[in-house]
């Protein structure tokens, strides 16, 4: 059913464009992975803290306000680098098993992060048990390398 | 094997590179205002030190199963060079500016040193990561020939004289 939607973003002017240059896929690759190491710093210090191994001195609230910015632009960057290179192989990505786990692990993993973790990590800290901050920690952090997993394993189907 | 390896590698750039940009973004002034410096430094470096030996490790590996290919790869060595100024870089901050670290450390810009340390430690991962996987691609092998006699002598090609 999705079928003649991925084919005709991979025969859009974007995707022709991408795959008859030389250098674009490559350089839009870096940038995506350039973001990674971002989008990756903002989650780890995060989840690191509701784990218990981050800034210790610090209230976790003040953490995630200030990895907040880093995470939303981070992602952006990573949502339009990856599109892009979604249009150059969308049939690619149709068949493969890993570009399906990855957006379902995605989609979780967005929607984890602003709601059940934006509360945990915003709300007083008193109200909310530790063992409740280490499993947000540990259900972001899973979520996340399912989508860091699934992402480098598209490249090899 | 391969891809494993290099699955390793790529992901343990957000622990790494991750935690180093923080650090580098916090010595610009761009986050974490509030927080000591020290303390970043004091929390981040068990985190960096292990996604680094896994780099290393990771990436010695990938070097080790294709050598010669990686050795005449033009962005191989670009790369190794950035690592070694990024490496320079990141001892003359702690043998420097960052002895003196308590003095500054709640200043939301800290000194000129310190953020000339972050910016250059910021562009040259940057660098780092775009030539680390550019190496995947042989534009410039040496088995790919014709080449410039410039990229030829930068990847160390051997040409056959005939």
């Amino acid at each position: 059913m999705l079928l003649p939607f991925f084919k005709a973003c991979e025969a859009s002017v974007i995707g022709e464009t991408i795959r008859g240059s030389f250098w674009l896929f490559p350089a839009i690759e870096a940038v995506h992975l350039i973001a990674l190491s971002i989008i990756g710093g903002a989650v780890l210090l995060v989840d690191l803290q509701l784990l218990g191994f981050g800034l210790q001195d610090q209230p976790i609230r003040n953490i995630a306000r200030n990895a907040q910015p880093w995470l939303i632009g981070s992602l952006l960057m990573m949502i339009t680098t990856g599109l892009l290179l979604f249009f150059a192989e969308s049939v690619k990505c149709y068949y493969s098993d890993a570009f399906w786990f990855k957006m379902s692990s995605l989609a979780l993993a967005i929607l984890f992060a602003f709601t059940v973790r934006r509360w945990v990590t915003l709300a007083d800290e008193a109200r909310v048990g530790p063992v409740w901050s280490k499993v947000t920690g540990l259900v972001s952090l899973a979520l996340w390398f399912g989508v860091g997993a699934g992402g480098r394993w598209i490249g090899f189907s | 094997m391969y891809p494993l390896v290099e699955s390793v590698h790529v992901l343990t750039l957000c622990v790494f590179v991750g935690m180093a940009s923080i650090l580098d973004l916090r010595l610009l002034g761009w986050t974490l205002r509030g927080v000591p410096v020290s303390e970043l430094t004091d929390r981040l470096m068990p985190w960096m030190k292990a996604g680094f030996v896994v780099m290393v490790v990771s990436g010695v590996l990938l070097f080790y199963a294709i050598p010669v290919r990686s050795y005449q790869n033009i962005f191989f060595r670009v790369k190794v060079i950035m690592l070694i100024l990024a490496g320079l870089n990141a001892f003359v901050f702690h043998a420097t500016i960052h002895k003196s670290v308590l003095e500054w450390d709640f200043a939301v810009k800290p000194p000129p040193a310190a953020r000339r340390a972050g910016a250059l430690s910021l562009a040259l991962w940057i660098c780092i990561i775009i030539a680390g996987r550019m190496i995947a691609y042989n534009w410039f092998d040496c088995d790919k020939q014709p080449q410039p006699a410039v990229i030829n002598a930068a990847a160390g090609c051997v040409i056959a004289q005939k």
